[in-house]
Parts: structure tokens; C-alpha cells; sequence
């Protein structure tokens, strides 16, 4: 049974170590905060937050307070606001440890494509280019393939990059693979998922 | 010194020129400078170049610029939830220069502090680093990326006192300091003005010498997204 949503979220948390600051991208991603547990985590917000916290009640929305994503968020006791060049200071300057974000396309050598399909509308990488430039590991969680059920796991990536080389580790609803010298190495299944049907659904080398 | 305003069309006297680059604070629609997008909409200024990270919704924030057509070209990280900007956009009509979130802040910050470029790996191997200089530095590739210098800064505080000393409040101050830092003149607009001498030193956000003129108004302060949970019933 390959994981939903939540169980690749739930599995990506288990990659968390407890005291590290951590960046969420939109999406799956997002899911990981329900999961860390008793692990001390501290949710980085890129548009100058540490220590995010859960959705208002309803009635008690701030407009001065959102997360990345532009929805309404709220504060714990161990807050800090700081403005955009700061925040992304410390993305840069290797602070943040982990990064969990979405991706269109992995490739084998960890180049990542999440920000523009040619063709279609462009909004923009955001604060995406930062991150995987800047933190010390990127994770990488999304579907093994795509709706056409073809591999996002890829020799080389066809999208224009977000990152060369940037991603460490891949959770996919089948597995969990990481980004080695000479291709992708399968570390984990998903129940009742084999090595020989993750092989089947990736293009990219896995050694 | 004169600092204080008495609206947004006054405080913008003789800083508005056709053509001009402007820099302005806020994160999506938390933070911006609403009343004085507001006055440059009045005033008619056209060919307007845009450092922002965001260029507002449809009827709101810089959305309101776009409608008027006095908005030539967007330096920004991430656009799109405005259909008009998105038709110009698609058009031709609206130029857009798509900047890392980090680097825009960063070229705001770096224009603020007269360093007129600085190297960073974001963006290497992408689109981003087209064109731009590359230079290795302990054996990683960086690219050079430059200070914006903006000929008008404007942006959003909570409170100020009389002599511009800003204090922003929770994620709105997201890039208004370093927007306000990179303009020859900045422009901001708070909520309060508190006589000087009432907030705390120590507390001060960003100094008043960033900042040449001042107003007061009141803010709309739309949101974006509004995302609730419900409370659990006892």
C-alpha cells in the first residue's frame, strides 16, 4: 500500500531531530507540523517569523499575522518577528536545518524543479530559491509520479531549475529514496511496496 | 524638522515623477503602505517601476496601480493572485522581473547600506543566474546580485513617534525595512504617531533616520487568506 498524504508527512517528520528550526513549503509539507510529537521544532515563517503557530480560533484573525502562504496564523511563547532580509539571513547563511517542500521534479543528481512549467502561468519562485541554496538538508516530499503516472523522479530535470543539486532526500507515496553520488539510493518502502516497483516508476538512476 | 503630514496626497508632494523606481514594504497584503498606493493612484504618476514582493489583488495594494496602468514593470518574488496584473503580464503590457524572495530583500537592505552588489548562491544553475556574474569563493559558485537604489521608498509601520522611529508590529514589518532603508526618500504611514519620547529606545525597530516624512491614517488591512480552526466544544 503506498502512504497517503498524511503518512508521507507523518514519515517525513521522523526525519526531524529534536531542536532544530525547520521550513515548511505549502502543501504536504505543511502536514509535517501535525506530526513532530514531543520533538522540540521550531516552524521558521520566511516572511519573518520563528515559532509559528496553529490556526487562529475563529474571530481572533490578525491581519498582522500570517504565514507564508498568506493565511492567518498565531504566536506561541517562544515567538520572534524579524523583517524579510533577516529571515532570509538566516536561510542563507545555513541557520534554518532542515527544508520540507513540494516539487514538480527531482532529478537523480538532486537538481530541483518546483517553481515554473513553460507555457503556463508564471507567479514566481517565492522564497523557494533561497531555501534550497541556504539551508543545511532539503527534503524533498511529493507523489512518485505524476497524473499521467509519469516518474517526477528524473535523469535530468525538463523544468526550469529551482536548485542544482540541492535535494537530499525524496519521501515519495512509495518510499523514501536519497540523493547519492552516482544516483538515487531507495533507503525505505512504503507497506507492501517493492524495490522492483519503485525501479519500475523512476526514470533516474537508482543504485 | 519637520517629519509630520497631514495625509498621504501632502506627504507625497513633489517626490512623484513619471518613470520613477519606487520600493514598497509588505508581505501579500500584510504591511503595505496602503494609503500612500492609495495618493500615487490619485496623483496619475505613470511608468512606474515596482520593487515589491508581491503586486497586490485586484482592487487592493499595488492591484489598484495596475488597473490605472501607471505600473510599467514589477521587480518581485512571487505574483499572481491579481488577474488584472496577470492579463497585462501575459500581454506585454506589464513587464516583470522575477527576484528571489531573499535576494529582493536583500538588494533592498544592500542599496540601504551603499553596497552596490553582493554575491549569493541562490539562484546558480537556474534561469535567475542568467547573464549575471559568477565567481567562486572556497570552491562554491556564487552569483553577483546588486543593490536597489529606489528613488522613493514607501512603507507601513505600527507606530512611529514624531521624529520617525518605527516600531512594526508581528509579520507586517516583513519588508518594510529594508524597503525603507533603499530609497533617497522614504515615506511612511503608520497607525500612530506617539509623541517622541514614549517609546521605549531599546524597542525601536527601525531608527527615524530612514524615514523623511510621516502620516497617520486609517488602515483597511485586508486579509489574504483568512484560515481558522474551530474551538473545541466542552
Amino acid at each position: 500500500m503506498p502512504w497517503d498524504r498524511n503518512q508521507m508527512a507523518e514519515r517525513a517528520a521522523q526525519e526531524l531531530e529534536d531542536g532544530m528550526y525547520v521550513n515548511l513549503g505549502i502543501g504536504i509539507p505543511t502536514l509535517v507540523a501535525n506530526y513532530v510529537g514531543a520533538k522540540d521544532i521550531t516552524l521558521q515563517s520566511e516572511n519573518g517569523m520563528l515559532g509559528m503557530g496553529p490556526f487562529p480560533f475563529e474571530g481572533e484573525e490578525d491581519p498582522d499575522l500570517i504565514n507564508a502562504g498568506k493565511q492567518t496564523i498565531t504566536e506561541l511563547k517562544r515567538t520572534a518577528y524579524f523583517d524579510s532580509a533577516q529571515s532570509f539571513g538566516m536561510i542563507r547563511g545555513g541557520k534554518i536545518a532542515v527544508a520540507i517542500l513540494g516539487a514538480m521534479e527531482v532529478s537523480e543528481a538532486g537538481d530541483l524543479a518546483n517553481w515554473m512549467i513553460p507555457g503556463k502561468l508564471v507567479k514566481g519562485m517565492g522564497g523557494a530559491m533561497d531555501l534550497v541554496a541556504g539551508v543545511g538538508r532539503v527534503i524533498v516530499v511529493m507523489d512518485h509520479t505524476n497524473k499521467h503516472g509519469a516518474s517526477k523522479l528524473l535523469k535530468e530535470c525538463s523544468l526550469p531549475l529551482t536548485g542544482k543539486g540541492v535535494v537530499d532526500l525524496i519521501i515519495t507515496n512509495l518510499g523514501v529514496l536519497e540523493v547519492g553520488h552516482k544516483g538515487l539510493h531507495i533507503l525505505e518502502t512504503a507497506p507492501n511496496v517493492s524495490r522492483d516497483e519503485i525501479r519500475a516508476a523512476t526514470e533516474a538512476v537508482i543504485v | 524638522m519637520k517629519k509630520i503630514f497631514a495625509n498621504a496626497t501632502d506627504a507625497l508632494d513633489g517626490l512623484l515623477r513619471d518613470d520613477m523606481l519606487i520600493a514598497a514594504g509588505g508581505f501579500g497584503l500584510c504591511g503595505i503602505p496602503e494609503l500612500l498606493l492609495q495618493a500615487i493612484q490619485d496623483s496619475g504618476v505613470k511608468g512606474l517601476t515596482f520593487a515589491s514582493n508581491n503586486a497586490g489583488v485586484d482592487n487592493f495594494g499595488i492591484g489598484i496601480l495596475l488597473e490605472t496602468r501607471q505600473v510599467k514593470k514589477m521587480m518581485s518574488s512571487y505574483v499572481g493572485e491579481n488577474d488584472e496584473f496577470m492579463r497585462q503580464y501575459l500581454s506585454g503590457e506589464l513587464e516583470i522581473e522575477f527576484n528571489p524572495q531573499g535576494t529582493l530583500a536583500e538588494r533592498m537592505r544592500a542599496g540601504g547600506c551603499g553596497i552596490p552588489g553582493f554575491y549569493t548562491r541562490t539562484g546558480v544553475g537556474t534561469q535567475v543566474a542568467e547573464g549575471k556574474e559568477h565567481k567562486d569563493f572556497g570552491g562554491e559558485t556564487y552569483i553577483l546580485e546588486r543593490g536597489i537604489f529606489a528613488d522613493l521608498s514607501i512603507v507601513k509601520a505600527w507606530k512611529a513617534d514624531e521624529t520617525g522611529n518605527a516600531i512594526f508590529r508581528k509579520t507586517a514589518r516583513n519588508f518594510n525595512p529594508p524597503a525603507a532603508m533603499c530609497g533617497k526618500v522614504c515615506v511612511m504611514e503608520v497607525e500612530e504617531i506617539v509623541p517622541t519620547g514614549s517609546l521605549d529606545p531599546d524597542h525601536i525597530h527601525l531608527p527615524g533616520i530612514y524615514v523623511h516624512r510621516l502620516i497617520q491614517g486609517e488602515h483597511e488591512k485586508r486579509i489574504e487568506q483568512r484560515t481558522v480552526q474551530k474551538k473545541e466544544t466542552a
